[in-house]
């Protein structure tokens, strides 16, 4: 069957060259939509860039303000930096599962990677009120405003990941491990591992920098 | 499902198509280098290991090798006969996020130097 | 509840707005009554609004930029027009706060609403077609994009007739684009439209990327892309590259305005640099994505009507990946005088004139196509010559501003008007009109009438060197940009010939308008039968006009470069391999109604009405979960199907 991004090779056609290269022509449909989700993720990264340029450029700006050093907790960070660690972990697991069709394990590692998705939210929401009642909310000053709207986006991003993850699960339950499903199990797992790099960027050059 | 006896696929990150024991390695060996990576960036940071100055590099230099343990490791790039285009998206990616953020802190940093504001008389 | 909007957002004590609003909203009316009257909707939902189908997207896409061409020139001459007379004592009809907002509005609309619809419309019809493939990586995306970017569309012109527009510019700089001294809803009709369409444009971004470098036809390895392809490629990675930075830049303005949070303002350590900055930052690589598409244009149209291959087509394709990479190092070129040192002045400085080698490659390989071809002045070929020496011409007025000493005087004058125009004009609006003229037969099955193709190109050629080279003199005189009232009355002359040239253009646009109608009238004059009525090179051309939703029955084996002339010339049979069914990806709802939620939210958020803000995202959402839960999203079309729709060829 000939689709507009095809699922099986094409017959009789020159060896040596791989599909999506000229070779044998479109490649398959889950190659074409990791590329594109890992294009979208590069996209990300970009838009966390600015955000990152901005924190750079306004850390200091902190308007007779708090600063960084008073704010941050060092302890809760690495708390958080290991719940997303462990849950990138759990869902690389969750993935290998899902390919090789065991929905329970992959459900398992699904339920664990979300546990500790939201155990990381929690600390940092605590964080956020916390320092929103210590009067330092992203309204002080522009340090806290980029600090705020950086990290906070992370956590945005972190929150539509995990209500993304229930959507799909609830795909899975019902529809069983189709490969359309696959697929998109498969980009959420880039989204959660993209979104630990960009935690690695977080934690040094906000906190560890700053404290 | 896909044949491939006469033509292969291109890589793609996160695709892992190997035998099990080989894959669980891979994540469990790249969980335990990313919490050496990580428990090292957290101890540089709050003692007094290295020295002071240096701190800064040896946390960019951590972080570069949490995400390439990462990018290694979790998402498998650079494995698989043909990932030439990821890892060139990804370059690209990284061309232009250094740019955005060393353009823009050079570029103002040098603009507030110049444009310091002048305390009214 | 219905947050800031009140009966007072209505400018009835206006009459410019009130009756222009009149009568776009009478025409509204006038075309839904004719659909609903002719019984058109179904077949319109059916086979339009709920397309994911390129060709019909990319049609759709020049449709709208070609009307908002409309009301963006309308500005034009509006500005022209108070130019023209509010000279020394007169004050002309227009009020500085509403000249403000018609050049902000001029500016917002041409790029985002008339540049970048022809250019990814363009893109959207041709790319497939060029690949030798059925459709883009995402069909379902390729619609949403389009919706949004409609939906942007929608909201800037609503702030015609409810509430009014952003006074501070196309750029929106802070302070004044802050809170405290904008604090009615015209920034924020200009954020949240920008932003929705954003989305679609970065999404039609990841699509072409992912189309260009994953799917093309078999046999097609890079080197024998065709280069609109390759301009199409480095257009999609700068938009993937670049978009974001606006997203990010404009969530911070959102973030001061409506959460009060201090990135731009005055107070509580703000810095307002940092927004030129990073607007820049994607300001630059934007009109590289607008150019590099064009340029392709320009490299078909001239290889096609010289009847030779494009001169060194390797040397063009190092020169965009060239263009593309360096787009993203000049930026600073746009704020030369908001107060860096000299050293990095001079970097940007440097950059900014290395990008026009590659440039200067490019115009030399279309000469050197064109040199001992058999040349015919068709309307895109007219185009492509008259690009060629206007886009030079604007190329050196922009390597002279590259020079920070000399941008010191001429940054935001006159002559910084007249070179963005030059480059625009001339390179992307005759781009897209050579584009429009070469592709229309494939897309519609004849061609647009010659005759007033011709009278329209010398139209806007001679309309746009007569409205704005006075403006390069004016420019070195003195004047400065975005001028309610002119002091000086001896620049009368030159704003009056100024406004000739605009009013010439206008002659070009009903012209084409003309050629339109005409050109429908008299279609069957013009029949494209054979689908190759230009004797093209590349697979399009293999096609019927217009080609069949599956573009090709069976995808055709590429060769060499220029496959189709290669086809011709070695005399392949067309198609007469066995036919196989064919997947081909179901019409959509989803772009159209997520895209009338995005208006709701849109409208809301500008208006602070919270319910109605939460409800159109949630709804949007909602779209989104809907649409993602099916697995199956493709029809077949069987291979029986397809062998009658192939002899009836």
């Amino acid at each position: 069957m000939t689709a507009a991004a095809v699922d099986t090779a094409p017959a009789a056609v020159p060896t040596g060259l791989a599909r999506g290269r000229g070779g044998g022509g479109p490649a398959p449909k889950r190659i074409v939509v990791a590329y594109g989700f890992w294009i979208f993720i590069l996209s990300d990264m970009v838009m966390f860039s600015a955000m990152f340029a901005a924190y750079a450029v306004l850390y200091g700006n902190t308007a007779g303000g708090p600063t960084g050093a008073e704010l941050f907790n060092i302890r809760n960070v690495f708390l958080e930096t290991l719940c997303l660690l462990f849950s990138s972990y759990t869902c690389g697991l969750g993935a290998l599962s899902a390919e090789r069709r065991d929905p329970t394990r992959f459900l398992i590692f699904a339920a664990l990677t979300f546990l500790l998705g939201t155990a990381f939210l929690v600390i940092e929401v605590t964080e956020f009120s916390g320092m929103v009642e210590k009067g330092a909310g992203p309204t002080r000053s522009a340090f806290l405003s980029a600090f705020f709207t950086l990290v906070g986006t992370h956590g945005v991003h972190v929150a539509s990941g995990l209500i993304a993850l229930i959507y799909l699960v609830a795909q899975v339950v019902v529809k069983g491990l189709h490969p359309a499903i696959l697929r998109r199990l498969l980009c959420w797992s880039l989204f959660w591992h993209a979104l630990d790099i960009v935690w690695v960027g977080v934690f040094t050059l906000v906190y560890l920098l700053r404290a | 499902m896909n044949s491939h006896e006469h033509v292969f696929d291109d890589r793609t990150p996160g695709v892992e198509e190997h035998e099990s024991t080989a894959s669980y390695l891979s994540y469990t060996v790249g969980l335990a280098l990313a919490i050496v990576a990580t428990a090292a960036s957290f101890i540089v940071s709050q003692t007094d290991l290295l020295w002071p100055p240096g701190i800064p590099v040896g946390l960019i230099v951590l972080a570069f090798a949490q995400i390439g343990v990462h990018l290694v490791f979790f998402l498998h790039l650079g494995s698989g006969p043909d990932s030439t285009n990821n890892i060139l998206a990804l370059a690209f990616g990284v061309l232009i996020v250094f740019l955005v953020i060393t353009g823009s802190v050079w570029i103002i940093a040098n603009l507030n130097t110049n444009m310091t504001a002048v305390p009214m008389q | 509840m219905l947050g800031k909007l009140t009966w007072e957002a209505i400018p009835f004590g206006e009459p410019l707005p009130i009756v222009s609003g009149a009568i776009v909203g009478l025409t509204i009316l006038a075309v839904l009554g004719i659909v609903t009257v002719k019984g058109w909707w179904p077949y319109l939902w059916r086979e339009w609004l709920t397309s994911v189908d390129h060709k019909r997207i990319g049609v759709m896409y020049v449709c709208l930029g070609l009307v908002m061409l409309l009301r963006g020139f309308s500005d034009a001459i509006m500005m022209r027009t108070q130019q023209a007379i509010a000279i020394g004592p007169s004050q002309g009809y227009l009020p500085p706060e509403h000249f403000d907002q018609v050049f902000s509005a001029h500016g917002t609309i041409m790029i985002f609403f008339v540049a970048m619809p022809l250019v990814v419309g363009l893109m959207n019809f041709v790319v497939p077609l060029q690949l030798g493939i059925r459709d883009v990586a995402f069909p379902v995306l390729n619609s949403v994009s389009l919706w949004l970017t409609a939906t942007g569309a929608l909201l800037i012109n609503m702030s015609l007739v409810i509430g009014n527009f952003a006074r501070t510019g196309w750029w929106a700089y802070p302070p004044l684009s802050e809170l405290a001294f904008s604090p009615d809803v015209g920034v924020d009709y200009y954020l949240w439209s920008l932003q929705i369409s954003g989305i679609g444009t970065l999404l039609t971004g990841i699509n072409f990327v992912t189309t260009i470098l994953k799917m093309r036809a078999p046999g097609m390895n890079y080197f024998r892309m065709p280069i609109f392809c390759w301009t199409a490629l480095a257009s999609s990675l700068l938009i993937v590259a670049a978009f974001p930075v606006l997203t990010a830049t404009f969530v911070m303005l959102l973030l001061d305005r409506y959460l009060g949070m201090h990135f731009f303002t005055n107070d509580a350590g703000g810095s307002q640099m940092m927004y030129v900055n990073l607007f820049w930052a994607w300001g630059h690589p934007e009109v590289y994505i607008l150019i590099l598409p064009a340029f392709g244009i320009y490299s078909e149209v001239v290889a096609t009507f010289s009847g030779k291959a494009l001169f060194s087509y390797r040397s063009m394709v190092w020169a965009t990946l060239g263009i593309c990479v360096l787009s993203f190092m000049v930026w600073l070129h746009h704020f030369f005088t908001m107060g860096a040192g000299a050293n990095v002045n001079a970097f940007f400085g440097i950059m900014s004139s290395i990008i026009a080698v590659p440039t200067g490659v490019k115009v030399f390989n279309w000469l050197f196509t064109m040199f001992r071809g058999r040349i015919v002045f068709t309307t895109p070929m007219l185009f492509a010559v008259g690009f060629i020496v206007t886009f030079v011409i604007g190329g050196l007025t922009g390597v002279l501003l590259a020079v920070p000493p000399v941008d010191f005087v001429l940054h935001n004058s006159a002559f910084l008007v007249a070179h963005f125009h030059n480059v625009i004009i001339g390179g992307v609006i005759f781009g897209a009109l050579a584009g429009i003229h070469y592709w229309f037969p494939k897309a519609f099955g004849f061609t647009l009438d010659e005759r007033l193709g011709h009278a329209s190109f010398w139209c806007w050629l001679v309309g746009f060197y007569l409205a704005f080279t006075p403006l390069y003199v004016l420019g070195l005189m003195g004047m400065t940009r975005r001028l309610q009232h002119i002091a000086d009355p001896s620049w009368r002359p030159l704003l009056l010939v100024a406004e000739a040239g605009a009013i010439v253009i206008l002659c070009g646009i009903l012209c084409q308008i003309a050629q339109i109608y005409v050109s429908i009238r008299t279609r069957e004059r013009r029949l494209d039968l054979t689908g190759d009525p230009w004797d093209g090179r590349t697979l399009e051309w293999s096609t019927t006009s217009p080609p069949p939703a599956y573009n090709f029955a069976v995808l055709p084996r590429v060769e060499t470069i220029d496959a189709f002339w290669h086809m011709k010339r070695t005399g392949q049979p067309a198609q007469q391999r066995a036919y196989e069914a064919i997947e081909m990806p179901r019409n959509s709802p989803a772009g159209f109604i997520t895209a009338f939620f995005a208006v709701l939210m849109g409208f809301a958020l500008i208006w602070h009405i919270w319910w109605m803000a939460i409800l159109g995202f949630l709804a949007a959402i909602a779209v989104v979960l809907v649409a993602g839960w099916s697995v199956e999203r493709e029809q077949e079309i069987s291979a029986a199907e397809i062998a009658q729709m192939e002899r009836a060829r």
